[in-house]
């Protein structure tokens, strides 16, 4: 058995970033698992530029903003081992994790940081008709052939979904000479930032059809083409709209859903709508000394706000191994009224500093106000000139109005238009 | 002449509309919410730019490709030409980031880097 | 290549008789059209291995499935591949279908059906927790049971290339001449000359036998359609749910798999075309409503994939296994559909008796009946998993992080004797790429690893053979 105060699982930005930021706050004892070759997580496949604005100022395409904390962690010593991966955390903390050279890892921890990212929704959960045929991935996969491996999985293409993977694959396989038939998003809207619509789709004169799905795919052995249809406001597709689009791949960016089965498995409470754990100002779950940070604890748009959250995480778990925790007092959070959920889900009032809660809209909209109530009673109010799902948003919860909260409290964000 | 563009300097999109005259200058932008809108909008209309991230080839790397990027941003008309320039350049590993793969590309005197690390096979 | 027999078709019928005729002195060849065994009705289907209750008392159906029912788990065992005994329950909504269970009951007693019972409402419930409150009554047989049917075909065409059968992949029958005494079977390029040619070919029976002038058989393609569903609902059903049958099939079925998913469906559409395996949204949707007539609580959030196959309907409405009017050295093994995977075991010993009559030959004193289980690392206990990998580290990496699946068993699944060559060969032979992801992550993997063990370039590697390539050319 080896003994860690911190095992932290994931070595992507938010593994590497609360690692960091707990070594930082004293515990020298981490150890990070890392199921990929390197650290890095997948911004070693996001090639692209756009990483880094908020927390470095600068524009970074992703295995740079990733090498900037591998280096970090190799300056630190922080250990890690790659190739890694965990398969089970016990009620006591213990993880096991297997690789080729260890073997079966059984590691007890006195905190563990969950940070395995996500993983993109597949075609079954679409239930999309027609042929098994080749040429169906995910955005995601086909981003690793071109990028990584270089290679091409297709030439004719159409995608599914206009969140930014979708979009920038648009780019990165028109790039790459492939031709880029249209982008197809069920929604009335895109979800993916205006910046990659313009840059990415416009640039190229791809077309992207709002209000519009794949209906079926044809082709026996590879994809020979697809029937896209338009749909109506309850995502049907409406009948007579077919339009048979010829291409020999199918992308599909139709969403990213946590990898939530350790966290599952060991009995942690999850929020059914961002399907990731339960947690506190720190990120702490449900069960004691376990933490959740990045895309395992809820989809994010921008690495800078994995980071930051990690961060978090880093430092919670940190002050949870010296013993620095205050006694708990909760009040809980809730989205209402167009606020799909709100992370942390619970606040410790007895903490002694500012508690930033983050949040995302259900729809788009224009002129509106975001607002923070407590116990019914509004507190914060601000004007936001535009929501949209894609972008998360934010508050902060001053501490000297945290003291005036009594356990038992609920805040509640919602949208006024 | 009048052209629409949908402004990306934030994340309201506002649709720009700019008014151009036949010498080419700009008579009049409307629509945009805010000053960087005003300039997104003239940019957008006298010097597009963009910047532009693929790979390159490598020999004898643990992949085949290593990630690149131009160090600074490129007149957007040229972005396809440059990617055959890119194309054809080839690296031997193994390949550092930031190592300059295709220098001044294009008589633009921007470079293009390698935004990984590619270690020998 | 001169053999005694050549079996067309490596489905789960022909590579079962395969290996019944490896126990004996004769020269085999499997012959199949696909890149793999298991590529037609045998890997779309509904897993379900029957008491015997459906089939008319003293047709070939009826006798042959339960006699295979009987020899299903032994088999199983044998070859390494999952049985659950789990039993299945036949509900009646109305009157008039509780009449219906009592017919079957005694149809089941006459063809020697084991245990049949009718339950009650009470009973019922006790037995399936989430059945319809609608459910009047069921008839429960104890002797039925889950099988993965593509696994038992793939472990059988290993056993039998262990016992000397040459399987031959990619080899699409397109001519067959008799010289009076043995055939000459073309695939256009290659030809293989066999004494007997057994007719296993599944939908494609009708067209084998046409080949030799046997125009007695037609083969409708019957269209079913599925839906799996994820492993979190796999309790909603503790046996196989029937509804009562219909003339089309046995109706909509809601069971648990080998795997612990939960398997909805199949629909029953006559096609024309025997290639065409695609899904239809509407029929999809329909299945679903009608699987919710027994377990209401059933949703769309759930499925993880969707998949068609087809049954080889014959018009005789019996299995044909019999010698060809035309040849009497051409063996049709035709209209295999349901209850064909359980009556499987039995056809294979059917077959081997008519060859050997005609053609008598000695058992092989080396003929091994055992295929050792595959490796299964997300069965294992630490220990063993701990011993395991300091044997061969290979399992010591997860590849499908889904269904946690090592790098050493998709090497071993490459490597096995007629093993997986392209991506849902071992798909099919591990699980890597069924899970909730469905290959997101690890598609590329076993990409790499097909590749790397095959000799060739990642864009060489196909989903399924012939032109299913997943990758085009290098991008520089």
């Amino acid at each position: 058995m080896l003994n860690y105060d911190i095992v932290v699982i994931g070595g992507g930005p938010a593994g590497m970033a609360a690692a960091l930021k707990a070594k930082e706050c004293g515990v020298d004892s981490i150890l990070i698992l890392e199921r990929a070759e390197t650290l890095g997580g997948i911004l070693e496949q996001c090639i692209h530029t756009g990483f880094g604005l908020h927390y470095f100022g600068e524009e970074l395409s992703g295995p740079e903003y990733a090498d900037r904390f591998i280096q970090l962690v190799d300056e630190q010593k922080i250990e890690y081992k790659t190739d890694t991966m965990a398969l089970e955390i016990t009620e006591n903390n213990i993880v096991y994790a297997i690789n080729k050279t260890d073997g079966l890892l059984e590691i007890q921890a006195k905190a563990i940081i969950l940070a395995m990212g996500c993983r993109e929704r597949p075609r079954g959960a679409l239930n999309i008709a027609g042929s098994r045929a080749s040429g169906v991935m995910s955005a995601g996969t086909a981003q690793k052939y071109v990028n990584i491996d270089g290679y091409m999985p297709g030439k004719k293409v159409v995608i599914l979904g206009s969140g930014d993977i979708g979009l920038i694959m648009a780019r990165r396989m028109t790039l790459e000479g492939a031709q880029v038939k249209c982008v197809c998003e069920l929604m009335p809207y895109s979800s993916g930032l205006t910046r990659n619509i313009v840059q990415c789709l416009d640039d190229f004169n791809i077309p992207l059809h709002l209000s519009c799905t794949v209906v079926n795919i044809h082709g026996k052995e590879r994809v020979e083409g697809v029937t896209i249809a338009k749909v109506d406001e309850n995502r049907r597709p409406i009948p007579g709209t077919e339009e048979y689009i010829e291409c020999d791949t199918l992308l599909l960016s139709v969403g990213l859903i946590p990898e939530n089965e350790l966290t599952r498995a060991v009995g942690i409470n999850l929020d059914p709508v961002t399907s990731g754990a339960v947690v506190d100002e720190y990120r702490e779950t449900s069960h004691k000394g376990v933490f959740a940070c990045g895309n395992v604890l809820h989809v994010h748009d921008l690495v800078d706000y994995v980071t930051l959250e990690s961060q978090t995480a880093g430092e919670g778990a940190a002050r949870y191994v010296l013993g620095k925790t205050e006694a708990a007092e909760y009040i809980t959070t809730k989205g209402v009224n167009g606020v799909r959920y709100i992370v942390p889900q619970k606040v410790n009032i007895r903490n002694s500093g500012d508690v930033k809660l983050y949040f995302r809209v259900g729809q788009v909209y224009k002129n509106a106000k975001t607002v923070v109530k407590y116990n019914g009673e509004e507190i914060i109010s601000k004007k936001r000139p535009r929501l949209a799902p894609g972008e998360m948003e934010n508050v902060i919860i001053k501490n000297d109005m945290l003291k005036n909260f009594a356990e038992g409290g609920v805040i509640e964000i919602s949208v006024e238009v | 002449m009048q052209k629409n563009i949908i402004c990306v300097a934030c994340p309201m999109g506002c649709a720009v509309t700019v008014e151009i005259a036949e010498n080419g200058d700009i008579l009049s932008v409307t629509g945009n919410t805010c000053k960087r809108g005003d300039a997104y909008a003239r940019a957008e209309c006298t010097n597009p730019v963009r910047s532009l991230a693929t790979t390159v080839k490598v020999n004898g790397g643990i992949h085949n490709v290593v990630p690149c990027k131009s160090a600074g941003s490129l007149p957007k008309d040229k972005i396809m030409e440059c990617m055959k320039i890119i194309n054809a350049a080839q690296a031997e590993a193994p390949v550092s980031l930031g190592d300059v793969l295709v220098s001044n590309i294009l008589d633009t005197g921007v470079d293009i880097v390698a935004t990984n690390h590619c270690p020998a096979k | 290549m001169n053999y005694d027999v050549a079996v067309v078709g490596a489905g789960v019928i022909g590579s079962l008789i395969a290996r019944e005729l490896s126990r004996f002195n004769l020269k085999i060849a499997l012959v199949e059209k696909c890149n793999d065994m298991a590529m037609g009705t045998s890997k779309a289907n509904s897993a379900i291995v029957h008491a015997g209750f459906d089939a008319k008392p003293g047709s070939l159906k009826a006798k042959l499935n339960v006699e295979g029912t009987s020899l299903m788990p032994e088999l199983c065992k044998t070859l390494g591949v999952p049985f659950k005994p789990i039993g299945s329950l036949v509900v009646a909504f109305s009157d008039e279908e509780v009449e219906t269970l009592n017919e079957l009951l005694e149809r089941g007693n006459t063809n020697g059906v084991p245990g049949l019972e009718i339950y009650d409402r009470a009973n019922l419930k006790e037995a399936e927790p989430y059945i319809s409150d609608e459910a009047k009554a069921a008839l429960w047989a104890p002797s039925a049971g889950i099988v993965c049917p593509y696994e038992l075909t793939i472990a059988a065409a290993e056993n039998a290339v262990v016992n000397g059968v040459e399987f031959i992949r990619n080899f699409e029958v397109k001519k067959i001449d008799f010289d009076g005494n043995s055939f000459t079977v073309s695939d256009g390029d290659t030809t293989i000359s066999a004494k007997y040619i057994i007719n296993a070919a599944g939908v494609y029976c009708d067209e084998i036998a046409a080949l030799i002038g046997d125009t007695s058989i037609h083969t409708t393609p019957r269209k079913g359609e599925y839906m799996l569903c994820d492993k979190s609902i796999g309790h909603l059903a503790n046996h196989t749910i029937f509804q009562c049958p219909s003339k089309m099939g046995k109706g909509i079925l809601v069971t648990p798999t080998v795997d612990g998913n939960l398997l909805l469906g199949p629909s029953a559409i006559d096609i024309e075309d025997k290639n065409d395996i695609t899904t239809c949204a509407d029929t999809l949707s329909d299945v679903l409503e009608i699987a919710k007539k027994s377990v209401p609580c059933l949703t769309t959030r759930e499925v993880i994939t969707s998949f068609a196959g087809l049954r080889a309907h014959c018009d005789r409405n019996d299995f044909i296994i019999e010698p060809s009017e035309k040849n009497a050295q051409f063996i049709n093994v035709a209209g295999i559909e349901s209850p064909g995977l359980s009556s499987a075991p039995a056809i294979a010993l059917y077959v081997k008796d008519i060859i050997l009559k005609s053609t008598p030959a000695e058992e092989k004193n080396d003929f091994n009946p055992v295929r050792e289980e595959p490796v299964r690392f997300r069965h294992m206990s630490n220990e063993e998993r701990k011993a395991l990998i300091e044997k061969n580290p290979a399992y010591g990496r997860i590849i499908c992080r889904c269904e946690t699946i090592t790098e050493g068993e998709i090497l071993d699944a490459i490597n096995a004797p007629a093993g997986a060559r392209d991506v849902d060969g071992v798909k099919r032979r591990t699980r890597a790429g069924m899970g909730r992801c469905q290959g997101g992550f690890c598609g590329s993997k076993v990409v790499e690893l097909l590749a790397q063990e095959l000799g060739v370039e990642i864009n060489e590697i196909t989903k399924f053979g012939g032109n299913s390539k997943i990758l085009y050319d290098r991008t520089k």
